[in-house]
């Protein structure tokens, strides 16, 4: 038995976490649900002893009566790998890139001394079979592998010594829906046989649903309600797990109206790349898009879902007129888009990325970075006609103008979203295409996004090409949607049809693969 | 790997003959013919011709080009106008000097940074990191040739420990070797503190990667995670950074050399441009671009080894 007593953080005094306590039991699930900043993940790695520098904490970590709070560091890395595991939400980026797979799960057995190196190897080898990884070489390097792949060998190295408790902090939020059901089958798989407890951490309520046998809401630091998780789902004691459930299966009300009249046209467009290099020659083109073809309409909003690798980002850089086309055309309002074309034609088509941080120069004030599209106009608007666009803009996207002088730095992940709508709003654009835009925000923020995108489709007219690998927000925003695998389209049609009754066997799969909130049981 | 270090040594290879064209093109466009310079004011033109031929000063610039790149590939540096002996064996005389200097110097600067830039990183923002970033601070700014008066007045004036200058030949290594001692010091200072800073910054870096934490959570302490996880990934900034200095080392060592009355490459560059000795001018800078190229080469191999990654190319 695992148990966390009333235990608190503070970080150079300010309170982190607040009287957190909770109980995992030899082979049970625990999910620990909250957005982020709500201490969840401060909670593990305060049960891992790896707070950060300056933290503060009190109260008990239990291991059958053994208090790991009063644990020196040695003491510590004596507990960390061997009695309590952890695996992390990157995994393409939580291996060493210059060391080789097998010895990176063996180095859990050598570095605790369970092990001489060759049987530490074997060992490992036999870890990397249980997690599914039979087919991969010890010798190969994590950059060979997929990221469900990494996550499998990051797995293999949290349990190579039998830990009494592995703690997966969001260990799919980075992965494909049918990556992710897979990794969370085989956590199920691995605490069933190990008699392991598993504190499983996420901000998504349909992974703990269908997996946790008991949940812990947490907020602000505390854990604001507890239980069985099917009885935390059907009673919903608390306002914050009520307004958390609903936010997660949001759907923006959104007015059906829409004029026939195509704004863009994807006519049989191929996307190649360069083949691989063979001495001097290359080998074929690799085909990222194959001759695919929709049309968006004025005033509609079209779904485009994959997983990683089916050739939407391709598609998606095509149609903003990044790479050219090897095949087919791409018409806005009529006209060719190509690298080529000129500055005006890129005003009508806008886009929004899911890291918008990342998209704005953190040196830039918000009024510079929302007014940058100008550049785009012919005759960009100055002085206070400058100021009123980017005013307006802000105002549309229930920003304050005031906002205008200030730095991305000093915003939330939701507003700095807002700022970047606002950025694609500033040329009056016919066309947004949303890519991966709210997949990065938690859910009550992304329900607030999804509320605000419907409100200015109605008030501008605006069409949207929403590019997302989460199926949920796709159906709650989209008319119409398309389904792509492997650079083509193998289904499209109206949003609820497909959903309610899918043709291709992928799309079934990919709505098997989705977490749902129904599954709780 | 193999179509890797194939490309690698291809650049080499081009590189090699852009730089070649390029040192002779200039040489060809520098005002002034030896041959007069040699024979003074007074030299009738029939002796000049003379040894204009001698110097094979005559003929077209291309075969005069091919002439000179043939000889270096056969090892014939051509013939010194001053020193009137063959380069090559100027060149090597030097080299014995040069060479190991530029491995002592580097030795000892890679020595002192790696200890030092790894303790900075591990204690940052403490009071060593904050000792060690003043320290090496301190050793780019000082200028080398005042330390290495410095080193003079202490150890070899004041101590007797080492001799002031000059080179003991190896005849007796160890006696080659301590007059070489003071030179190295004087130039692994500023080396070392530049290196020792680049390993903290890279390492500091790698510390804030995800694997890193990974490897805590597997229970690796701090210090084990620093030298199993950190330090290779690190060494990329830092095998580049070693490189540059070695050719630097190799070749720009002129005022060290000086003070210590060395026969090295740089004196000998120095003394040719001034008695526009133009074949030891265009044969030596010919062989530290060489030299420059191949490390290089050898740099770009060692990335290799490092990272898994770059050998897949």
């Amino acid at each position: 038995m695992i148990g966390v007593e009333n235990l608190s953080v503070a970080i150079h005094g300010t309170p982190i976490l607040r009287g957190v306590s909770l109980q995992i039991a030899p082979g049970e699930v625990f999910g620990l649900v909250g957005e982020s900043g709500s201490g969840k993940s401060m909670t593990a790695l305060a049960l891992m002893g790896l707070l950060p520098e300056g933290a503060e904490a009190g109260g008990e970590i239990l291991i059958d009566g053994r208090d790991l709070m009063r644990n020196s560091e040695p003491d510590w890395c004596r507990v960390r790998g061997n009695d309590i595991g952890m695996i992390f939400q990157e995994p393409m980026t939580a291996l060493n890139p210059v060391r080789t797979i097998g010895d990176q799960v063996a180095e859990t057995l050598t570095i605790h001394g369970a092990a001489e190196p060759r049987a530490a190897l074997e060992i490992a080898r036999d870890r990397l079979d249980r997690v599914g990884l039979s087919h991969i070489g010890m010798d190969a390097y994590p950059h060979e592998l997929s990221g469900g792949q990494r996550q499998r060998v990051c797995i293999a190295a949290a349990i190579a010594l039998h830990p009494r408790l592995l703690i997966a902090d969001e260990p799919t939020t980075a992965l494909d829906v049918t990556t992710q059901a897979q990794i969370l089958d085989l956590l199920s798989a691995l605490v069933e046989e190990e008699g392991m407890g598993l504190l499983l951490i996420t901000h998504d309520l349909g992974v703990v649903a269908g997996m946790a046998d008991r949940i812990a809401v947490m907020r602000q630091g505390e854990i604001v309600e507890t239980g069985p998780t099917a009885q935390v789902m059907a009673e919903r004691n608390h306002p914050y797990t009520r307004a958390l459930l609903a936010a997660s299966s949001h759907v923006p009300e959104r007015a059906a109206a829409q004029r026939p009249d195509p704004l863009l046209q994807v006519e049989d467009v191929r996307r190649e790349y360069p083949g691989r290099r063979e001495g001097f020659r290359r080998g074929p083109p690799i085909v990222a898009v194959d001759g695919v073809s929709f049309t968006l309409h004025e005033g509609e909003s079209l779904g485009l879902v994959g997983e990683s690798g089916c050739g939407k980002s391709t598609l998606t850089r095509a149609i903003l007129g990044l790479d050219p086309v090897q095949g087919g055309d791409i018409r806005l309002f009529g006209r060719s888009i190509v690298p080529q074309m000129p500055r005006e034609m890129r005003a009508g088509i806008q886009v929004v990325f899911q890291d918008p941080y990342g998209s704005f120069n953190p040196r830039w004030k918000v009024d510079r970075i929302v007014a940058e599209p100008f550049h785009l106009l012919d005759a960009p608007p100055r002085g206070s006609e400058r100021h009123d666009r980017v005013a307006e803009a802000l105002t549309a996207v229930h920003l304050s103008p005031d906002d205008m002088a200030k730095y991305p730095h000093e915003f939330s992940g939701g507003q700095r979203q807002r700022i970047a709508i606002a950025r694609a709003l500033i040329t009056r654009p016919r066309i947004i295409l949303l890519d991966e835009a709210v997949s990065a925000l938690d859910v009550s923020v992304r329900a607030r996004i999804l509320d605000l995108l419907a409100e200015l489709q109605d008030g501008f007219g605006l069409s949207y090409l929403f590019v997302s690998h989460d199926l949920t927000v796709v159906r709650a925003i989209t008319d119409r949607v398309m389904v792509m695998q492997d650079g083509r389209f193998v289904e499209t049609g109206e949003t609820e049809a497909v959903f309610n009754d899918p043709q291709h066997e992928y799309t079934r799969a990919l709505l098997a693969a989705a977490p749902r909130l129904d599954l709780a049981s | 790997m193999l179509r890797y270090l194939a490309t690698r040594a291809l650049s080499l290879g081009l590189s090699l003959v852009v730089a070649s064209v390029v040192i002779f093109a200039l040489i060809e466009v520098i005002p002034g013919d030896p041959a007069s310079y040699m024979l003074g004011l007074n030299a009738t033109d029939e002796t000049l011709a003379a040894l204009r031929t001698e110097l094979g000063l005559d003929g077209s610039k291309f075969d005069r080009y091919l002439a000179w790149v043939g000889g270096m590939l056969t090892g014939d540096f051509g013939v010194s106008y001053t020193y009137r002996v063959p380069v090559a064996e100027l060149v090597l005389d030097r080299l014995w000097v040069s060479l190991p200097l530029a491995i002592y110097a580097l030795t000892l600067s890679t020595l002192i940074a790696f200890p030092v830039g790894i303790l900075a990183a591990a204690n940052r923002g403490g009071v060593l990191d904050v000792a060690i970033m003043g320290g090496t601070q301190l050793g780019i700014a000082v200028p080398n040739f005042w330390f290495a008066m410095l080193l003079v007045l202490l150890f070899a004036v004041t101590l007797q420990w080492f001799s002031a200058g000059g080179f003991a030949g190896w005849d007796d290594p160890l006696l080659a070797i301590k007059s070489l001692t003071l030179p190295a010091v004087a130039l692994a200072l500023p080396q070392a503190s530049i290196l020792a800073r680049v390993m903290r910054s890279a390492l500091i870096e790698t510390l804030e990667q995800d694997y890193i934490r990974t490897a805590r959570a597997k229970g690796l302490s701090r210090r084990q995670a620093v030298l199993r996880h950190a330090l290779k990934n690190a060494l990329i900034p830092v095998l580049t950074i070693i490189g540059l200095q070695f050719s630097f080392l190799l070749a720009g060592a002129i005022i060290i050399e000086n003070v210590f009355f060395l026969p090295g490459l740089g004196r000998l560059i120095f003394q040719g441009i001034t008695q526009r000795d133009l074949v030891v001018v265009e044969s030596v800078t010919m062989l530290l671009v060489f030299a420059v190229i191949l490390v290089t080469f050898l740099v770009d191999v060692a990335y290799a080894l490092v990272d898994p990654r770059l050998r897949r190319r």
